[in-house]
């Protein structure tokens, strides 16, 4: 397999604090890969320097063999990276229609025969008329998801899909995400949900303090011992355990 | 309907969005505009007339960028008054005279429009109370300049081009051409809001990263909006200066210009397009009113006081809270009657959303 997305000795400091430090990590080309790490290893601003919302003070990006580091977010979903936050953000004052097509500007022709296609892909095509500040935090994430997709990117970038939402919300966000890679695209997910990441993906990197610490297919990185280590020495199945249930206050 | 031009529909299938309703009410307004100096010919009343038509259309100007975009401009009046120097500097130095200085008015809007361009440069780097403050302080650097420089004409300002016209219906082409003006700006305004680009300008109001991240060109965006809503108030700016007869440096860079017209479009409703449209029809004529019949002081108090009344009352402005309104009784009286059958079947593979609804 190609590498369809690569970062090569990545850092990013904030003042004193060293966010990514020499990180480097490869996305290949079809796969769901996981980007998992204990809280501040560096997940989310890795995600934030590859869509250009954080500038690396060294190291490169590339999208296929395109070095695309540091460039404007708006050029980086132009070729082909579409992300999620953590936080969902939508555009609340918008109706949901309208947020679909403030995505899908580059696909002008039946873009908003499109837009209704992903709406119903993801489950909420009814709401299309509604505010989506209107939305639930589940559909929220939904909404998100499908205005991501309407733009055909050829990687997304989802951080936390599972996050604050119930189990069976889980579970349709992942079938959806596994038929959208039957069909070739490619998947990077930050996830604490260990079950939904080990059920889900095919290669798995670890961040730890910025660094990668380990890589590789789920039955080898959850018995890596550096990665129980990153853990806090914590087992892997106890892990699963407690991100089975999301924080209630951020429920939906 | 933002979706309209996406979907590449001709002009008139989305005037038909309108709505027959709609439509029928715009088109009545406009008649009784047209008609406003033939029925109510005195001169007072056409003055009131011109000053609420051009306040309409620099409302309309003002929204079509702070209100689509969120980014508030207290600096507007740096187009306003440069619209009307550069016809009384040009109108000076070319030696024009009589009805022909109407032909310099695109230079007004020319000028509004080069100088958004520095400007927005400038500002738009920095967003919220930092982009007020920059605007601030353009204004004021332009209002000294206008002091100060000699060929603005120092404090004593520049004087228009005499028109020998009659003095009862003097009034009267600037009526039409405020009119013209208004109209332009509102239909601008309207074709903006609907357009792939007033879509855009939303989203950056919204949540300007996130459009950067959904491919939206932001500054670009923002600075087109910037450099029309420029044009547009320099256009009037001009008007008014031929209109008045004269310019100075207080009346052309005056800051309860940019307050009266943020007060318009929050009255009426920010982001709408009828609702600095209604704020401008509200609060222009009343402010005269007051001007000229009490002490000049009691109607800017008064204006303050709308101003605070306006924000904790209807904080969304007349149009928004009163369509919300309206909404609700429509829905309270469909209410009554019982649907029989849910309007949309819900697919099995929804149930997650209807959970994550709960």
């Amino acid at each position: 397999m190609t590498a369809l997305l690569r970062t090569e000795g990545v850092l990013k400091s904030y003042g004193g604090v060293r966010a990514l430090d020499t990180c480097t990590i490869e996305v290949d080309e079809g796969t769901v890969t996981g980007l998992i790490g204990p809280n501040g290893s560096g997940k989310t601003t890795l995600f934030n320097v590859i869509t250009g919302y954080a500038k690396a003070d060294a190291g490169e990006v590339y999208l296929a063999d395109r070095r695309i580091t540091n460039i404007a977010p708006d050029k980086v979903f132009a070729l082909g990276i579409g992300r999620t936050f953590q936080l969902t953000r939508i555009f609340p004052s918008l109706t949901v229609m309208e947020n679909m097509l403030v995505a899908s500007q580059h696909h002008r022709a039946g873009a908003r025969k499109r837009a209704i296609e992903q709406l119903d892909f993801v489950g909420i095509a009814g709401y299309h008329a509604s505010l989506a500040g209107t939305l639930s935090y589940g559909q929220r994430k939904l909404l998100e998801l499908a205005y991501v997709l309407v733009a055909d990117p050829a990687i997304v970038l989802l951080d936390e899909p599972a996050g604050g939402v119930n189990l069976s919300l889980v579970n349709h966000i992942a079938v959806r995400i596994r038929e959208l890679n039957a069909t070739g695209t490619t998947f990077l997910i930050v996830e604490h949900n260990m079950e939904f990441v080990m059920g889900l993906c095919h290669q798995i990197t670890v961040l730890d303090s910025g660094s990668v610490v380990a890589a590789g297919p789920p039955d080898i990185v959850r018995t890596d011992r550096r990665v129980l280590d990153a853990y806090l020495g914590e087992d892997i199945e106890d892990i699963e355990d407690t991100d089975e249930d999301p924080d209630p206050a951020e429920g939906t | 309907m933002s979706e309209d031009l996406i979907e590449g529909r001709s002009g008139l299938s989305r005037l038909r969005g309108l709505g027959g309703l709609q439509l029928a009410f715009v088109v009545a307004l406009l008649a009784v505009a047209v008609a406003f100096p033939v029925l109510f010919p005195s001169p007072v009343a056409t003055n009131y007339g011109v000053f609420a038509l051009i306040f309409v259309a620099v409302a309309s100007a003002w929204n079509l960028f702070s209100g689509f975009s969120g980014y508030i401009s207290l600096g507007n009046a740096v187009f306003f008054g440069s619209g009307a120097y550069a016809l009384g500097i040009a109108a000076r130095d070319w030696h024009v005279t009589g009805t022909a200085v109407f032909a310099l008015l695109p230079l007004s809007a020319a000028v509004g429009a080069l100088i958004a361009v520095p400007f927005g440069l400038i500002a738009l780097r920095v967003r919220r109370h930092t982009f007020i403050v920059i605007t601030i302080a353009v204004f004021f650097i332009f209002q000294l300049m206008a002091y100060n420089f000699s060929f603005t004409g120092g404090t004593t300002g520049l004087d228009a081009p005499f028109l020998p016209w009659a003095p009862q219906t003097y009034n009267n082409p600037f009526y039409y051409i405020a009119l013209g003006c208004a109209v332009g700006a509102i239909a601008l305004s309207w074709l903006i809001r609907r357009s792939r680009f007033g879509l855009q300008l939303r989203a950056i109001r919204d949540d300007e990263d996130r459009a950067r991240g959904l491919g939206v060109h932001a500054m670009r965006v923002k600075l087109s909006a910037f450099v029309v809503a420029g044009a547009v108030t320099g256009l009037v700016g001009g008007v008014w200066f031929f209109y008045l007869g004269q310019v100075e440096p207080s009346s052309g860079f005056d800051p309860l210009f940019d307050l009266s017209v943020v007060l318009m479009s929050f009255l009426g409703g920010l982001g709408t397009v009828s609702g600095p449209v209604l704020g401008a029809l509200i609060i222009e004529p009343g402010q005269l009113y007051l001007t000229a019949n009490t002490n000049g002081y009691i109607s800017e108090i008064l204006l303050g006081s709308l101003f605070l009344v306006a924000v904790l009352l209807v904080p969304r402005g007349i149009i928004p809270t009163g369509g919300e309104y309206i909404r609700r009784l429509t829905r309270r009286g469909r209410a009554a009657i019982p649907a029989a059958v849910p309007s949309v079947p819900q697919a099995p593979d929804t149930a997650p959303v209807q959970e994550a609804q709960r």
